[in-house]
């Protein structure tokens, strides 16, 4: 049982393609920024409506809705964002193509070293990047989920490149479906969340700055072009917590499958030290946000330490402490 | 004016009140996470003395003081165990109190509607032609099939029904909670009452459950080593299948195996992933390797050694090292060190020096080094069996033996005879009453930890007042968090209340939009 070269040749060109499309993207969202007006955000003014009888968090969000549908946006930056995020899912789709071809030249799950694990990922940030664009106006994010995307996966197809292979033996069971998926789902929503957090901790401390000009409601005027630091910090919040069980599921699945394979559900392992460490600084974030006094940055740089530690469990643990955990060839 | 006790009682209260307040819990679960660290970074002794002794002698200074501050054992330092013990204190001082408050609260009857809408962030109102009684009655039942908590109230000319919903969040937040101590409680029954152990079985050999059998043995703290379930094993066959790049595809090991003491007769094959269940406990395969065959004998063709010993595979081609200590060749003469290797498939590389090309044993060799001297068994120093501490030996050369081979005379005109080589395996016995206590706790914290995150608690209110021409209704509602997400729930079951009330209905323009989004 060999891997097919010609399948595996093609999962190679998929994901070139698939940067390739990333980094469009991201070049035509930076444009957006750059270029365009502010993002809807704020109570912009509804046409016809009197705001008076409806809460302020919600207007935000609706008036956000109404100015995306009824031409808030125009202008030349706006068609390339547009443009971004259809190539993206452009990227998207051969991300994707390109995992299938793997998972087929070898015929197993094409996440079975650190160089398919990262790509792997990397398609879970930007399917949790668009499928919160479906929800919410979030294409401000656009740039800064397809950096880090684009980083993770040149360091991927470089550094940790490995060829098409079967599974080492300790590999082969199940579980791999199971625990890794959770694994890597929760990864790439998490590095989504990490995302919105450096932005909100920016837009913090520029607000903090600037603190003539008002959060909301600024108009025209105003030069900003991210929504208001509370927004932020509200999306961040929301990816995070919905990462977090993903991720508590994958330490348990871990556990079975350690029960299972080495005969303790818990050693101390590297990675399961690391897992745990994630773990609990995420949980401390989730407090955080509900604890007077921690709210806001102190939380947001919680969370950016926990989002350390699960880079810290991936890659640190793989690369330079040795534990059982260390088969995935580089 | 306070006495002495009352206020060394308001103290305590008050440090009672600190340690289970929730900034005292973050700094602690920080703490916690912190404190992990050196876990990962630093040999453990429970996973590898070895390792630990290694690192000791490269640093010593270093690694006397964190050997002094327990970073060998991390897990089992009594600072990590304070933390996390004063972790579960401020946990359960947290909950009972949040506890006793949510039971009340899962009694209590939703709040009276507010005096005026006018502050609620969700909020529609229509007039019809039914009167107020008849309008709590119908929104009451509607509420109640979408199994919302409802309280009518008044009655005549103003009418009103109160709803709740969203009680799960807390129940799922205490489940999360009470869970995880359940977890740590499971942990600490398979740390009293379970068992784990690690021995090499080789090829042709049994192996039966006792401490004696173990090379390495955790028994639980309650039970000690004496009292292990009976059972033997006996490995007979190891196959490891290998790809032609030498990649492992496969391990497999024919066992035989009996519960209790008598000869083992039932057959099984124990596969990495795939353990086998005997007594109460489990074997697993975690490990395999080769051992060679060595015999040692002196001058006069005595035998001095003659064992199949274990060497430890060093690279993935199986190039394997070990060691024969011989410390009694004859009364006054030297000890007798030898350190080799075990090659499966050998050969020279461009460079001159021996390698081995793959895992498969097609062409076997083992190529020795042999030292005269002290061993050093008598020195005190901790002794590993797969390591010769040359500090009292010199080498008196070496060279390679095909099997069957016997070398020329070392020191003191002994020699080694390369018989032959047997495969072994290293397995894992195990048992873990606490395990089945801890996945359940898991998962529980699992269900308590998605419904916390997503269920919100919510209030909504229907009043109706008489009013000329018609009965005015109102709708208004409020969530403690997700607004937004409210606000379309919101939308929907104003709508949905709406629809019951026939007549003229008047309804703002500007509610009837969100309805529909």
């Amino acid at each position: 049982m060999t891997a097919d070269p010609d399948l595996a040749a093609a999962s190679d060109w998929l994901l070139f393609g698939a940067v390739l499309c990333y980094v469009v993207a991201m070049l035509g969202y930076a444009a957006e920024l750059a270029f365009g007006r502010r993002a809807p955000d704020g109570p912009a003014p509804i046409a016809g409506g009197s705001t008076d009888t409806l809460p302020a968090e919600w207007v935000s969000e609706r008036a956000a809705r109404r100015v995306a549908r009824h031409g808030g946006e125009r202008g030349w930056p706006t068609a390339v964002g547009k443009a971004a995020v259809a190539v993206t899912v452009l990227g998207w789709l051969l991300h994707n193509g390109s995992l299938v071809t793997r998972g087929l030249a070898v015929e197993r799950v094409p996440w079975g070293n650190m160089y398919e694990f990262s790509s792997a990922v990397c398609l879970a940030a930007v399917t949790a990047y668009l499928y919160l664009l479906t929800r919410q106006p979030v294409r401000y994010l656009g740039a800064f989920v397809m950096l880090p995307v684009v980083v993770y996966l040149g360091i991927a197809g470089t550094v940790l490149y490995a060829p098409a292979a079967p599974l080492v033996p300790a590999l082969n069971s199940y579980w791999i479906k199971i625990h890794v998926v959770a694994a890597m789902t929760s990864s790439g929503i998490f590095m989504l969340g990490f995302a919105v957090t450096l932005l909100y901790l920016a837009r913090e401390s520029w607000e903090r700055r600037h603190p003539e000009v008002p959060e909301v409601g600024a108009g025209a005027a105003s030069r900003v072009r991210f929504p208001a630091a509370s927004t932020l910090d509200t999306v961040a919040f929301r990816v995070n917590a919905f990462a977090f069980p993903i991720w508590t599921f994958a330490v348990i699945a871990g556990a079975v499958w350690a029960e299972a394979a080495w005969g303790r559900y818990w050693g101390w392992d590297p990675k399961e030290t690391w897992s745990f460490i994630t773990w609990v600084v995420y949980a401390g974030y989730l407090h955080a946000r509900a604890t007077a006094g921690w709210r806001g940055r102190r939380a947001a740089l919680i969370g950016v330490a926990g989002f350390t530690a699960l880079m810290i469990c991936y890659y640190a643990v793989n690369l330079w402490i040795s534990g059982l955990h260390s088969y995935a060839g580089v | 004016m306070t006495s002495p006790r009352l206020s060394f009682r308001a103290s305590l209260r008050q440090a009672w009140r600190g340690l289970t307040s929730m900034r005292t819990a973050l700094v602690l679960l920080f703490l916690v996470a912190v404190a992990a660290v050196p876990g990962s970074i630093l040999p453990q002794r429970p996973l590898n003395p070895f390792a630990v002794d290694r690192y000791l002698a490269d640093h010593p200074t270093a690694g006397r003081l964190y050997d002094r501050l327990g970073f060998f054992d991390t897990f089992a330092a009594p600072w990590f165990v304070g933390l996390y013990a004063l972790l579960c204190v401020s946990l359960v001082g947290c909950l009972i109190p949040r506890i006793r408050l949510h039971l009340r609260a899962l009694r209590a009857q939703p709040p009276a509607p507010p005096h005026s809408f006018a502050r609620l962030p969700c909020r529609v109102s229509a007039v019809t032609a039914l009167s107020p009684d008849e309008v709590a009655a119908a929104a009451q039942r509607r509420l109640r099939t979408r199994r919302w908590r409802t309280r009518s109230r008044g009655g005549g000319s103003t009418a009103s029904v109160a709803a709740e919903k969203g009680y799960a969040r807390e129940t799922g937040n205490l489940v999360f909670h009470v869970s995880l101590l359940g977890v740590i409680a499971g942990v600490a029954v398979g740390a009293l009452f379970g068992y784990e152990g690690r021995a090499i079985v080789v090829e042709g050999t049994g192996f039966t459950n006792t401490a004696i059998a173990y090379d390495e043995l955790k028994p639980g703290r309650a039970r000690g080593a004496a009292d292990l379930p009976p059972f033997t094993l006996r490995l007979d066959e190891f196959e490891a299948v290998y790809a032609t790049d030498g990649q492992a595809r496969d391990f497999r090991a024919d066992v035989r195996y009996s519960p209790g003491l008598t000869e083992p007769d039932r057959r099984a094959t124990l596969r990495v992933n795939h353990p086998l269940s005997v007594a109460g406990s489990r074997v697993y395969l975690l490990a395999h390797g080769y051992a060679p065959h060595i015999v040692v004998r002196d001058k006069d063709g005595a035998v001095l050694y003659d064992s199949v010993t274990p060497f430890l595979p060093q690279d993935g081609s199986f190039l394997s090292t070990g060691v024969v200590k011989v410390p009694d060749v004859r009364p006054g003469l030297p000890q007798l060190g030898i350190r080799a290797a075990f090659l499966p498939t050998v050969d020279v590389a461009r460079d001159g020096r021996l390698r081995s090309t793959s895992p498969t044993p097609t062409a076997p060799a083992l190529t020795y080094e042999a030292f005269a001297g002290d061993l050093g068994l008598d020195s005190g120093r901790p002794q590993n069996v797969y390591e010769l501490d040359t500090r009292g030996l010199t080498s008196t050369g070496g060279g390679l033996l095909l099997p069957g081979e016997t070398s020329r005379p070392l020191a003191g005109g002994a020699t080694m005879t390369f018989v032959g080589f047997r495969e072994w395996v290293n397995l894992q016995v195990a048992r873990d009453p606490g395990q089945r206590v801890v996945l359940l706790a898991a998962v529980l914290a699992l269900a308590g930890v998605v419904t916390s995150l997503r269920v919100r608690r919510r209030r909504v209110w229907v009043r109706a007042t008489a009013a000329p021409g018609g009965t005015v209704v109102e709708i208004g509602g409020r969530s403690r968090r997700d607004a937004d997400a409210f606000a379309v729930e919101f939308g929907r079951l104003a709508a949905d209340l709406t629809k019951l009330l026939p007549g003229p209905v008047a309804v703002p323009a500007d509610a009837t939009e969100e309805m529909h989004p």
